[in-house]
């Protein structure tokens, strides 16, 4: 493929791919992101290629292994068009039957399809789906359409339109007042009006400019970044070179987690192909604008998703934040102007450009414009990345889209932001979120995380288990942060071991408010936030574990012992034969008993009883 | 205030000795037990066969990294990619190649989670402690491997086979709990699952 000389170029070629693309063709796409792989997608296309092949239908059907739908809990998927058959969970052994019945003859196979679990109704298309139907997916919708190895699927969807639209109608001025119009904020966790570090990363002083991509996605429970790069990695990279166009750079940097070796190698796809047909490199589409992309993989430090870390991780240094006297916009890598957006943010980009701002501005709250993807994890029935516009009630999302919690148990909270961000109890449900409202109730919108925890979990743990991840992703440089949270992590570890005393809680308190005002950077700025809104909304667990020396949820072992209710136990004998200690007896029909001395509180007996017959004590 | 409230609360136990917002004495002891836990480290470190070096990978490494200290991390990544671990004598090479001091790639090789300076097993084990894990029984798992296996978190096995490592998130959230086994991931697991993976390791031959 010779490169692209010219707008016109790029038209002749986007309209014969979009011929090539007969909409009424049959075409399997099955899901490959990180999510359907680990339930075995691989395998699926190896039966579903040699299935094919035994039917004589090679050339007759296209199958797409495209990124993430993210309907992740029901992965592998498989969708068919034309007609948009929807098929949750495909195994290996399924593939004869789908490809005999539904990819020859059309026709659909009934028990295959996806059983919504409120109506006991089969559901036939994607679309209908309770999980998508509520969803607003502009962002992330074409990840299930398109090969993300091929760039010709992505120009076929109107793929770097935008970028043709930017280069050739309008200056780079124009392009930062249509995203400064759009109110598009980082989606990295900040909130910081994107247009508007543009322009002061325009106007810094400096004959080099970087451009970069934070794709260093350290939120524990916040995956979008790694499907949206696995998925569309197109998207992220028209969303660069448009950025750098509107700043004036000719280098940009993506910043990528190696954890996360299946986006890695894709955006290095993506880089190559874009190269070839002339959308990156030198005089872009004969347009006179240079700008190339390198992937810089990172080490593995949660911090590194700091903006000074990061860039000081990019020049092959330790990844320790300094203070932001000088933000990065101003003197940022190298020392020179650099502006970092997160792979969402860049992703929105295109979209912008292709609708108007104006359009953009119309969805979402006041202050929060467009759509935000959450990935909605946890004690949750369709766990899953959802994309909505912002201003959606956490009820919506959790309950109408995610399906409310499993195994009829209760709802507790709901913690968004990642380590830095806080728990939401059940009183905020119908609190719209956006930047602000999150903020108002003491956490972030952070990258989007969104993990649900029922009444199996227990609220002193959970702050525990944040502060001692912070305690090990802290750089060490600043005292407040490196002292104060190792200090927070040993009182929460004494109050979850039984040896909480009075006036820890005061304590903690203290400590969080020191550590919230003199930490160096951002980790340590927020590092307390979860500390803080478990003690606001769960003070009475607190207390629970200090003065009375019991964990109510049953999380932490030295403060609860399990008990058989003689009453709802009708004896028969799961409990006994699953229990690895042979701490549970009793005779068949008859209730049991749990030797205390040989439990290790492992758990197995509780989850395994289905007469709710093992209580917490 | 919170000084006083602090040293009165905790400076008379050792478990709390790492406490120096206020006390130097404190302070003191840290810096000369964290020396010791070093200087034991050191020497406890497995006698292992000193590794030949790869001068044509090496190269081809630092050839594609332009031989820029600035792709350090990068170079770092390759070498333990090959390696499973970062060995001395590779290192060295490296300090030459790119006239580098060797406390820079120390304390890089130090600061990120992805490096090793001891050998790690042929199957690296990487359990998920993610928040979406962890809620749904992460603990739990590594509990049961750690068991099995009969190593603690960051060991590795005697046999070199296994290396047992957590990682703060895979990034496949909707699973959990996650681990994987080099680079295969396998979710929704409970105990008996996560066992019943190792084994299939463990009997091969």
């Amino acid at each position: 493929m010779s490169k692209l000389q010219s707008q016109k170029n790029y038209e002749v070629l986007r309209e014969q791919f979009k011929k090539e693309r007969d909409p009424e063709r049959r075409v399997v796409s099955l899901c490959a992101g990180s999510g359907c792989g680990a339930y075995g997608t691989q395998e699926v296309r190896r039966a579903l290629e040699q299935e094919v092949l035994k039917n004589g239908l090679k050339g007759k059907v296209e199958i797409k292994v495209t990124g993430c739908h993210g309907f992740c809990e029901q992965g592998p998927i498989m969708v068919i068009y034309p007609e948009g058959i929807f098929y949750p969970k495909v195994k290996p052994e399924d593939i004869p039957e789908i490809v005999a019945k539904t990819i020859v003859n059309g026709e659909v196979i009934e028990n295959k399809l996806y059983k919504d679990p409120l109506s006991k109704k089969r559901i036939l298309k994607e679309k209908d789906v309770p999980f998508y139907r509520q969803q607003l997916r502009i962002v992330f919708g074409n990840n299930g359409l398109i090969d993300p190895t091929n760039i010709d699927d992505y120009i076929s969807m109107d793929g770097y339109s935008a970028l043709v639209k930017a280069l050739f109608t309008m200056s780079p001025e124009e392009v930062i007042l249509a995203i400064k119009e759009s109110g598009l904020r980082g989606r990295g966790g900040g909130g910081f009006p994107t247009g508007i570090k543009w322009e002061t990363c325009r106007k810094a002083h400096g004959d080099i400019r970087y451009v970069m991509c934070n794709a260093d996605e350290g939120d524990p429970g916040a995956y979008m970044d790694r499907s949206l790069l696995e998925g569309n990695s197109h998207s992220v990279l028209e969303g660069m070179i448009i950025g750098a166009y509107a700043i004036g750079s000719n280098q940009g940097f993506v910043y990528v987690r190696n954890e996360y070796p299946l986006a890695v190698k894709n955006l290095g796809i993506g880089i190559k192909q874009a190269e070839e047909y002339g959308l990156l490199g030198k005089n872009i589409l004969g347009s006179g604008f240079d700008f190339t992309v390198k992937i810089s993989r990172g080490g593995g430090a949660f911090v590194c998703g700091e903006s000074t870390a990061l860039m000081r991780s990019l020049e092959g240094k330790v990844g320790r934040p300094r203070a932001k006297y000088i933000h990065t916009v101003d003197k940022g890598y190298r020392e020179s102007p650099s502006a970092l957006n997160n792979v969402e943010t860049w992703a929105n980009v295109p979209i912008i450009i292709n609708n108007g701002p104006e359009w953009y501005a119309s969805l979402g709250t006041e202050k929060s414009k467009g759509t935000k993807v959450f990935s909605l994890v946890g004690k949750v029935r369709n766990t899953g990345l959802v994309e909505v516009p912002m201003g959606t009630s956490l009820r919506t999302i959790i309950y109408d889209i995610g399906g409310g919690i499993p195994k009829k148990k209760k709802f507790k909270a709901v913690q968004t932001g990642g380590p830095s961000g806080g728990c939401i109890p059940e009183d905020f449900l119908d609190l719209p979120v956006d930047y602000e409202r999150l903020a108002e109730v003491g956490s972030i919108m952070g990258s989007g995380g969104m993990i649900v925890m029922d009444q199996d979990n227990c609220m002193v743990d959970l702050a525990r288990y944040f502060v001692d991840f912070l305690k090990n992703e802290s750089c060490g440089q600043c005292t407040p942060c490196r002292e104060g949270i190792t200090q927070m992590s040993e009182i929460l570890t004494d109050i979850c071991e039984g040896n909480g005393k009075e006036g820890d809680i005061e304590l903690l308190e203290e400590l969080a408010t020191m550590i919230k005002r003199f930490s160096l950077c951002g980790l340590g700025k927020t590092a307390p936030n979860s500390v803080l809104t478990t003690l606001l909304y769960f003070r009475e667990e607190y207390q629970a574990h200090i003065r009375d020396k019991k964990c109510p949820a049953g999380v932490c072992k030295a403060l609860f012992h399990y008990e058989v209710d003689e009453e709802l136990c009708n004896g028969c004998h799961l409990c006994a034969l699953k229990c690895p200690q042979e701490a549970v007896t009793g005779e068949k029909k008859k209730p049991h008993h749990i030797d205390q001395d040989k439990c290790i509180k492992c758990s197995i007996c509780y989850e395994a009883c289905k007469f709710d017959a093992i209580l917490i004590k | 205030m919170i000084s006083r409230r602090y040293r009165s609360k905790y400076s008379t136990t050792n478990a709390h000795v790492s406490l120096t917002l206020i006390s130097y004495s404190g302070l003191v002891k840290l810096v000369i037990l964290k020396s010791m836990e070093r200087i034991t480290a050191i020497k406890g470190e497995p006698q292992v066969k000193i590794e030949p070096i790869d001068t044509v990978y090496l190269d081809e490494v630092l050839e594609q990294n332009m031989q820029d200290p600035e792709n350090l991390i990068m170079i770092l990544q390759d070498i333990s990619a090959k390696y499973n671990y970062l060995p001395r004598e590779v290192l060295k090479y490296v300090v030459e190649r790119l006239n580098v001091p060797m406390s820079l790639i120390y304390s890089a090789a130090t600061f990120y989670k992805a490096f090793s300076l001891t050998p790690r097993g042929k199957y690296i084990i990487n359990v998920c402690l993610g928040t979406a894990c962890h809620v749904r029984g992460a603990e739990k798992i590594k509990e049961s491997l750690e068991e099995r296996l009969n190593i603690h978190e960051g060991e590795t096995t005697e046999d070199l086979k296994f290396t047992l490592e957590t990682v703060r998130c895979l990034g496949c959230c909707a699973l959990g709990p996650v681990i994987t086994v080099n680079e295969t991931s396998y979710g929704g697991l409970d105990r008996g699952k996560a066992i019943k993976i190792i084994k299939q390791y463990e009997d091969e031959t």
